[in-house]
């Protein structure tokens, strides 16, 4: 025997490597409505798998919890609720006497469902069963579950599939009167739970959706059901306000937008750029909503308590759906120098198509989220000389997507992690002349599971910059919404989770005013929700459908296959204009990615519960 | 049209057609288990799983279409062996105590595994245990419960009711109640399509042979039995007995056999419905202002207690004429009893129904008027007759034909049409035609409300008055009638409901064939038996006649009031 060895892995060894990567996947496609003790058991089996079988509590109280957990679950046994102590003693035990974090952590699990789902423990020891809520959850189709506004993906994916992009089309708009501005900027929240994680990667349902838009030419709405006669208004003309008119109208009310700015768009045209979302493309959508008969009218603010009044009196129903569009302070020394302006304030200029000169200027951008990578990239496409993120946190902390942080170091932006603003310094004149910032350390978590980050006990350092852009939030102009009665919360509207004010019947809000800055699909989900409940409070209940009849899936294996990404202008070539970045997929690339969808709307549970919703 | 090989065989089908539709025409007949055509198509058992040439994964024939050009092999190797190992799988998740489960001999599961020679399972048995409140009419053992989710499906999609829910999760997914509820607390209308709709032995009546046998048994008690309509088109087929063996005869033959000392036929109190319901609905009709309209029938008791828990202030649109049933007990215990010189106290007045509600109708307590217990103290489906009869091994198809006891044994066309949809309005059509006009109609001109769509209507006009009628059975169709009466979409004068499809004759007591529904063929045996029938109206029933001169006075008098009428609100639902 030598006396050393190289490390090598056995065959073994690597396809064990294989299936945690199989079982991480796997996780990531955990459906909603899962029973949380069983996950809890099954959790606690891999944990006890992983002991060395040294210590007393891993070794053996870990294989005890499961027994009792088992008995939790087990339909034929007998137990009583002492049960549930029996087991939050002997994690506590796991937890504070074994000898590693592999015993100590798998008890801290245990533990931490007993506090977040003891309902569930519960009711299986008395009941035999799961809390109704998770019931009713029951193993819905994942991609539809997860989209806010619950579209038909499966269907529209199986339609593109067949090359009938105008039926997928009129799919979607069942549920979302923006197909196109999500086929462009939606953050697919659909993605994330795909089943076809367990096999490779989720299915691009955004590329799906983009190729239908993209493809389906001038796709007429459906027909405007009998008129009702009843007037509704709806403030605000963002993307929750027109999904609601939207389906309003359609359901034979007369429905009138007021928009405070020139056009019709919120957040999607004063919030969003256009190489992202190209301003004709969301007009195409707008057109769409509005040809459902939609009254307009611009440059209309709704100023003041007597006017909320007003519409009151003279509208059956009112929908306040009037965004986030005013930023919030940095709370530095300095901020008030000038060439200190928010995110806010220029995206809305060029919203109206005015465009701030930041030729070879230095510019600064403050924050970590979507807005933030937005205003980067809009200021190197306005002539910036050097573009800088400055973010307190780390790169994998920030709340922008990954492609857009990518998109934006892609055009030249530079990245300043873990540094926190601490003061600006200006000129004698008032103006910018430096961004002192303080370098961090990633601290402990916080309940989110996001570091905090601490003071690193460094040196200050300076970033020279002419321009600081603040992108740390966005919030609400509550003032004369408050005035008139309606409550707030911490900047918000609070409305209850059928869009009602409560107190003030007839009276609706949704959208960024009430849950806080968020994206447009959750917007849209709100119009919806709130168009539902308001037909339903003027004395109605018409049923929104669509009659595309949905292809059979096509019979054939799933093979493990890669994931058709779509493509993007060269960061060279894109980033000095404001053209759309991204392209669509080819009709190849469409086909096969359209192929790889498992069918869940007829594959398991699909096919009998939690299927398609046909109606509503 | 779709072209493609199953099992070397050309085939060419409509597109959209599943595999199993084309094998079938192909005269391929694949197995399967969870199946129910048009209600359950969810691949649930595995069983009808079938190779498509140069795919890996099999496919369940039920619910996947054809394509063009594609093979499929029905018996290839794989699919033997994997259908063999997932009815392993099953049955090691099921009670197989066969020799103690009422659907021995006729269970999809026990055929399956039959045919395919499994003689014993290799997996450790896991089947669920039971708990069930065994005094409910409607018993569920999930340890037999496969989770093919028919029931689910049946109460949801034809019933409307959606009494059955999936619950548990994971692996522990099973049938439970929905919303959490014990059955007594869900509504459950107790119509037993979910029992004629299980493949296997899970749901079943609550079986009362016992307390039948017993009573037989008891030298102190004299048992009077009524034999209700449809239980005449239906009887045999639990005993094996051909259509043409299971007379009526025959089962009046069987049941004196096995010892009842009386036996009558329901048909007699469904005249005398006829003549109560007909007359309250004259009364209604002269009446409008007085009365909430339309007026529904009441002689069904999974009806009844869908209106009770689903449009409650509907209640009152009920006749409140009870049902032949209780109108037969209640006569049983006085005037029957006056009549054969016996002693009410003695008598154990028994039904044989195709129904499960009746055994709840037969202990709500104010439906017992004539004051000595229960007007009906003990109610039979038609499968546990036939189990009795099968326990007194009893060659029924060997019985001479025996007429039913005199007097309360005699019928008309018109009650025996009570057993199938649009039966009873037809009667009673034909009696209020008489009680308007002083003549009889021509016996055929209401059978425009016959036939199996779930909801007809018609409009009958009688000596110059429109009357519009309309009939429903399934509860399904019933929930949309009512919703449609109650939008004034419709507006009618006479409705007539009962809860299963195509009314009692495809009753939810009444035997069980896995994938055939028999409501439609039991029916033509009942309208058969109208057509030839000497007497085809109600009020010509000499009994009835003798009923109302002897006893009763007169339809609606005070006498049929305290004995034949009820009031429905008081009726107790959960218990």
């Amino acid at each position: 025997m030598s006396r050393l060895d190289i490390k090598t892995r056995d065959r073994a060894q690597t396809v064990v490597e294989g299936l945690y990567q199989d079982l991480e996947r796997r996780i990531i496609a955990s459906p909603p409505g899962l029973c949380p003790v069983d996950m809890a058991s099954s959790f606690l089996k891999l944990c006890h798998a992983q002991t060395c079988g040294k210590c007393v509590p891993c070794r053996v109280g870990l294989g005890q919890l499961q027994h009792l957990l088992d008995d939790v679950l087990d339909l034929s046994d007998d137990v009583d609720l002492d049960i549930i102590q029996l087991i939050e003693k002997t994690a506590k035990t796991i937890r504070d006497s074994a000898d590693c974090a592999i015993g100590t952590e798998a008890a801290n699990m245990v533990l931490r469902g007993l506090q977040g789902f003891r309902e569930d423990y519960i009711e299986h020891v008395t009941n035999h069963r799961c809390v109704a809520s998770i019931q009713n959850l029951k193993q819905p189709v994942p991609c539809i579950a997860l989209c806010p506004a619950e579209v038909d993906v499966p269907g529209y994916i199986s339609l593109v599939l067949e090359g009938k992009c105008d039926d997928a089309v009129r799919l979607i708009r069942k549920d979302n009167p923006f197909p196109i501005v999500c086929a462009l900027i939606c953050e697919h929240p659909c993605e994330a739970r795909c089943r076809r994680n367990l096999i490779d990667a989720p299915i691009n349902i955004r590329g799906m959706k983009r190729y239908a838009v993209d493809h389906c030419g001038k796709v007429a709405i459906p027909e405007r059901m009998p008129d009702t006669g009843k007037k509704v208004a709806i403030i605000g003309g963002g993307p929750s306000g027109l999904s609601a008119a939207y389906f309003l109208s359609l359901m034979g009310h007369h429905v009138t937008v007021f928009e405070k700015r020139t056009h019709l768009g919120g957040m999607l045209r004063y919030g969003i750029p256009s190489y992202r979302l190209p301003r004709e493309r969301l007009q195409e959508d707008i057109d769409a909503i509005l040809s459902a008969g939609v009254e307009v009218k611009t440059d209309y603010d709704i100023g003041s308590g007597d006017s909320i009044q007003k519409l009151r009196d003279d509208y059956d129903a009112v929908y306040i759906s009037i965004g986030a569009h005013t930023h919030k302070t940095i709370g530095i020394e300095g901020e008030y120098a000038r060439g200190v302006i928010s995110a806010v304030e220029i995206l809305r200029s060029m919203g109206d198509d005015t465009m701030p000169d930041f030729k070879d200027k230095q510019v600064v951008v403050i924050g970590g989220g979507n807005v933030a990578m937005d205003v980067a990239r809009t200021a190197k496409r306005l002539g910036a000389k050097k573009v800088s993120i400055v973010y307190r946190r780390r790169r994998q902390d920030m709340t922008a997507l990954p492609e857009e942080i990518e998109g934006a170091i892609a055009e030249g932006c530079e990245l300043l992690d873990l540094k926190a603003p601490a003061r600006i310094k200006s000129t004698k004149d008032g103006d910018v002349e430096c961004l002192f910032v303080k370098p961090q350390i990633a601290g402990e978590a916080d309940k989110a599971g996001r570091p905090r980050p601490m003071d690193a006990q460094a040196e200050e350092e300076c970033i020279p910059c002419q321009i600081i852009i603040s992108a740390i939030g966005q919030a609400t102009v509550t003032e004369h919404f408050e005035q008139y009665g309606i409550p707030i919360n911490r900047g918000n509207i609070v409305a209850t989770r059928s869009s009602g004010i409560e107190s003030i019947p007839g009276i609706f809000a949704g959208g960024d005013c009430v849950s806080g800055p968020s994206t447009v699909i959750n917007a849209v989900a709100a119009g919806k929700v709130a168009a539902a409940n308001i037909d339903n409070y003027l004395g109605y209940h018409h049923v929104i459908e669509c009659d595309v009849e949905i292809p059979a899936p096509r019979h054939g294996d799933h093979p493990p296959c890669a994931r058709v990404e779509m493509k993007e202008r060269l960061p060279g070539e894109r980033g000095g204009d404001f053209g759309e970045i991204e392209k669509g997929m080819t009709e190849e690339e469409a086909q096969y990615e359209a192929l790889r969808c498992l069918r869940c709307d007829h594959y398991g549970l699909g096919v009998f519960k939690g299927g398609r919703v046909k109606k509503w | 049209m779709v072209k493609l090989i199953i099992d070397s065989k050309n085939v060419t089908v409509p597109e959209g057609t599943t595999i199993l539709d084309a094998a079938e025409k192909a005269g391929i007949h694949i197995p399967h288990l969870c199946y129910l055509k048009d209600i359950n198509e969810i691949g649930a058992c595995r069983v009808c799983i079938v190779e498509k040439k140069g795919m890996d994964k099999l496919i369940t024939a039920c619910n996947n279409e054809v394509e063009q050009g594609m093979e499929i092999f029905t018996n290839s190797p794989k699919v033997r062996a994997t259908r063999k190992a997932n009815v392993e799988l099953i049955l090691s998740d099921h009670d197989c105590m066969c020799a103690t489960c009422v659907r021995s001999g006729n269970c999809s599961l026990q055929k399956i595994a039959n045919d395919l020679g499994i003689v014993e399972i290799p997996y450790k048995m896991i089947a669920e245990k039971n708990r069930w409140d065994k005094n409910f009419p409607l018993i569920r053992d999930a340890s037999k419960c496969i989770k093919c989710m028919r029931c689910i499906q049946i109460c949801d999609k034809v019933q409307d009711l959606q009494v059955w829910n999936v619950s548990g999760s994971g692996y522990r997914t099973t049938v439970g109640v929905m919303q959490n509820l014990k059955i007594q607390d869900a509504n459950c209308s107790l119509c037993g399509q979910c029992i004629t709709h299980c493949p296997v032995g899970a749901l079943r009546e609550r079986d009362d042979v016992g307390r039948m046998f017993d009573a037989l048994a008891d030298p102190d008690k004299i048992t009077i039995v009524q034999v209700a309509p449809a239980v005449r088109t239906s009887w045999g087929e639990g005993i094996g007995l051909y259509k043409e063996e299971a007379t009526l005869g025959r089962l009046v033959s069987a049941l004196r056999c096995m010892g009842f000392d009386y036996i009558y036929d329901t048909t007699y109190t469904a005249d005398l419905t006829i003549m109560e319901e007909g007359s309250e609905f004259l009364e209604r009709f002269q009446n409008r202002d007085k009365y909430k309209w339309p007026m529904f029938t009441s002689c069904c008791p999974g009806w009844v207690r869908f209106v009770k828990s689903q449009y409650p202030d509907m209640v009152e649109n009920l006749s409140s004429a009870k049902s032949p049933q209780q109108m037969f007990g209640a006569i049983t215990k006085t005037y029957i009893a006056d009549k054969l010189g016996i002693s009410p106290e003695k008598i154990f007045a028994v039904s044989i129904m195709p129904c499960v509600a009746k055994k709840y109708e037969c202990d709500v307590e104010n439906l017992s008027d004539a004051g000595f217990g229960q007007d009906v103290d003990l109610v039979l489906t038609t499968r546990e007759i036939d189990r009795m009869i099968r326990a007194d091994h009893i060659k029924a198809d060997d019985l001479k034909e025996e007429e039913f006891d005199d007097m309360f044994g005699v019928s008309t066309g018109a009650g025996v049409i009570f057993g199938a949809t649009g039966g009873v309005m037809e009667a009673a059509l034909r009696s209020a035609y008489f009680l308007l006009t002083k003549k009889n109609p021509d016996p055929e001109s209401f059978r425009r409300v016959r036939g199996l769509d779930g909801w007809k209507e018609a409009v009958f006009e009688i000596e110059g008055t429109a009357i519009h009628v309309a009939v429903a059975s399934g509860l399904g169709n019933t929930r949309k009638l009512i919703e449609a009466i109650r939008n004034d979409e419709v507006k009618y004068d006479f409705v007539e409901i009962m809860a299963c499809p195509g009314g009692c004759a495809g009753g939810g007591g009444q035997p069980i064939h896995d994938n055939v529904e028999m409501a439609e063929s039991r029916g033509k045996i009942l309208y058969g038996l109208d057509r030839t029938a000497n007497l085809r109206f109600s009020h010509e029933n000499p009994s009835i006649q003798k009923t109302y001169e002897e006893f009763l006075e007169k339809p609606l008098s005070e006498k049929s009031h305290h004995l034949l009428h009820t009031n429905v609100n008081d009726w107790i639902l959960n218990k």
